[in-house]
């Protein structure tokens, strides 16, 4: 079984990656209570949560942009100085931010701000959430309140979304487009005009000349904001690469869940960076030392009630196995001892006291 | 209001086109391949489209689909003796990507000569930013040319992620409101005109019987009705363990009774465990069936850790052989 403790005392950031659905909200705040019990000031943020599970945690809606802090009780141990903080994020807000930072002037800030083509960007984008959790990432951590981040990242096909996404911006108006569009003149940089270029008049006719509009005022108004983007953004790279960043897998034992996470594993084993943990969720406990077939027996040679009660015996035994075969090549790609299993329970998780549950399930208390 | 249909594989496959939608981890993609075969059994010219680049699909339909995918297979000739379809069903999937979709939608549209150069220099990701939900809607567009050339009976698409369908499915909505006319406009309205049509699209939501699938399939199944004004077929709840009775814990009592050691230990744990998980599957079939008036299918969780095409063809003929489900008839059958 996976040492998380270990992971949570070496790390300052812990991000939870893996596919939708296989609990990597909740298992991020898990992750965050058993800090909080170690002694840690532990943050954690939440992309999406489940309303309940976000109730749980205080975030009401309105509040979210803002850590707030859980009131927790003995369960959570007497560590004097734990402390467990929770947000979730918002993305919208937290790239005004960014271009607050780091525009010159509050007119610039006005035109970026109000520009359509941004509010989309800001709202929408694909790579806008992962670079505004990879951006928050980098602010926690500089924020003395606290000194354990951990990120439940955005559900993605792809692990180094999350690795690359800080440089999406900087991308963005790197884009050959851009460059289209603003061509230098003598007097600086002026925007050329619509009819002047073929490509734009194409795009204008499909999309409608406002669209287009907005795409050059936009690329206008960001004019001179591209070094400083690139400068946070190789700053937030650097912290997530760093060693104190710990990587934790999240999965489901299901054979297309644990493909994925191979898959990202594999991804991220190639750029170096060390996984630290898988964690699955919700596998089948045990019921019993003997197997499928041993009860499948004792369920044929019995009668009755007691056939009845051999042959559930059977039913789970089957589906565990099952299981441990599907996430057997995960273990083989993060290393059988980093890979942690959580039972499934006989309810749902979705408040403190479930919380509390799974960490001593994780943990090694129940 | 759209016709009462007999059966649930009627009624899932009574418009042209079926968005089948939920949250990630609830067998979105099983619940298609399970309408799209017992569809194509039924005698339906069927299509899957699938948005993700996932090869999954493929792979559950395998016994319809040719290993090259794209292409069509006609299941007539199919020799597993029992499931061979009435003549004139088939089945086909195809993968749509929304880049794809646009370069097709901008060659077809007397761009030819620059869609290469504008996917060169990224102007596509541009547009695709300056005009959100352009490439949702050029996805969207092209599922209805599908329906409008007349060569399937049913569409059945494997819809994105509940979260994401919500945009998915406003996209036409939104971008007919930004852009006032040019071929973006057009593709939009008939987009629109197609998902409002309760005669030729509804959504399927898919969930789990478990607390949070519920509340977030709830809670997407307003959102799509107040913002999209689509049609909402039957809810499937995914994975219901249907599987053999317990005795009741004084039935359980008397076959233990005498019974020492370890064995009685584990029968009463396992038994417990499976009663807790049945009455909360029961509690939240029940409360999604009070908050929401909509027909529920059931379909039965299988004892393995990843489906296979044989799953599907076994949750096909229990879709095919199900009468109308009713809640209270469903319940009774829980332990």
């Amino acid at each position: 079984m996976a040492d998380l403790g270990a992971v949570i005392d070496n790390s300052s950031v812990i991000v939870c990656c893996g596919s939708g659905g296989v609990g990597k909200t909740t298992t991020a705040a898990v992750l965050g209570l058993e800090a909080a019990r170690l002694g840690r000031r532990a943050v954690v943020v939440t992309i999406d949560p489940a309303r309940r599970l976000a109730d749980a945690l205080g975030l009401v809606d309105g509040l979210a942009a803002e850590p707030q802090r859980i009131e927790l009780d003995s369960r959570a141990g007497d560590a004097p100085n734990g402390e467990l903080w929770a947000m979730m994020l918002d993305t919208a807000a937290t790239f005004d931010g960014l271009v607050t930072r780091h525009a010159s002037d509050p007119d610039q800030i006005e035109r970026i701000l109000t520009n359509p083509l941004y509010r989309n960007m800001a709202g929408a984008m694909s790579g806008t959430q992962e670079y505004m959790a990879a951006e928050t990432l980098h602010t926690l951590h500089g924020d003395e309140r606290f000194d354990l981040v951990i990120v439940d990242t955005p559900p993605s096909r792809n692990a180094l979304d999350f690795l690359e996404a800080p440089g999406v911006l900087a991308r963005f108006l790197d884009h050959r487009a851009f460059k289209l569009l603003m061509l230098p003149t003598k007097g600086g940089l002026r925007v050329l005009g619509v009819a002047a270029q073929p490509i734009l008049k194409a795009i204008g006719r499909v999309v409608g000349s406002d669209v287009l509009a907005d795409a050059v005022a936009f690329f206008q108004a960001f004019a001179g904001m591209e070094s400083g983007f690139r400068d946070r953004a190789d700053e937030v790279v650097a912290l997530i690469r760093a060693p104190e960043t710990s990587f934790v897998i999240v999965a489901s034992p299901r054979h297309d869940t644990i493909t994925e996470a191979v898959w990202f594993a594999e991804q991220l084993v190639d750029q170096q960076v060390d996984i630290s943990a898988a964690i699955i969720n919700r596998t089948q406990p045990a019921f019993g030392e003997g197997t499928a077939v041993d009860a499948r027996g004792a369920a044929e040679a019995a009668t009755g009630e007691l056939a009845a009660l051999w042959h559930n015996v059977a039913d789970l035994r089957t589906l565990r196995e099952a299981e441990h075969d599907v996430i057997s090549p995960l273990g083989d790609a993060v290393g059988h001892d980093r890979v942690a299993l959580l039972p499934l329970l006989d309810s749902d998780v979705h408040d403190l006291d479930g919380l509390y549950t799974i960490a001593d399930h994780l943990f090694g208390r129940s | 209001m759209p016709p009462e249909h007999e059966s649930p594989l009627q009624s899932l496959t009574a418009t042209n086109v079926v968005i089948v939608a939920g949250k990630g981890g609830v067998g979105k993609t099983t619940v298609t391949a399970v309408i799209a075969r017992a569809a194509s059994r039924d005698g339906r010219r069927v299509l899957v489209v699938e948005l993700d680049g996932k090869p999954t699909l493929d792979e559950l339909l395998r016994n319809d689909v040719d290993s090259d995918s794209d292409s069509e297979v006609e299941s007539e000739g199919e020799s597993d003796g029992d499931g061979a379809d009435p003549p004139g069903g088939t089945l086909e999937v195809v993968h749509i990507s929304a880049a794809d979709a646009l370069d097709e939608y901008l060659r077809d549209h007397g761009f030819q000569r620059i869609a290469k150069r504008l996917n060169k220099t990224g102007v596509i990701d541009m547009v695709g930013t300056a005009a959100p939900g352009i490439d949702d809607v050029v996805v969207l567009g092209k599922i209805r040319q599908y329906e409008q050339s007349g060569d399937y009976d049913v569409i059945v698409v494997d819809g994105p992620a509940a979260g994401h369908a919500i945009t998915f499915l406003t996209s036409a909505t939104g971008l007919a409101n930004a852009v006032r006319s040019g071929p973006v406009r057009t593709q939009s309205d008939g987009v629109i005109e197609l998902l409002t049509d309760v005669e030729r699209c509804q959504v399927v939501l898919v969930t789990l019987p478990e607390t949070t699938p519920v509340n977030e399939v709830i809670e997407t199944a307003f959102a799509l009705e107040d913002d999209v004004g689509i049609q909402l077929g039957p809810i499937v709840v995914n994975a219901v363990d249907d599987g053999a009775a317990l005795p009741d814990v004084a039935g359980q009592d008397a076959a233990l009774r005498g019974m020492a050691g370890v064995d009685g230990d584990v029968l009463r744990a396992a038994a417990s465990f499976r009663r807790a998980r049945r009455a909360m599957e029961s509690n939240e079939i029940g409360r999604l069936a009070n908050e929401m008036p909509l027909a529920q299918l059931h379909l039965p969780a299988r004892l393995v850790a990843g489906l296979t095409s044989a799953d599907i063809d076994l949750m096909a003929d229990v879709l095919a052989e199900s009468v109308t489900a009713s809640v209270t008839e469903s319940e009774a059958d829980r332990g």
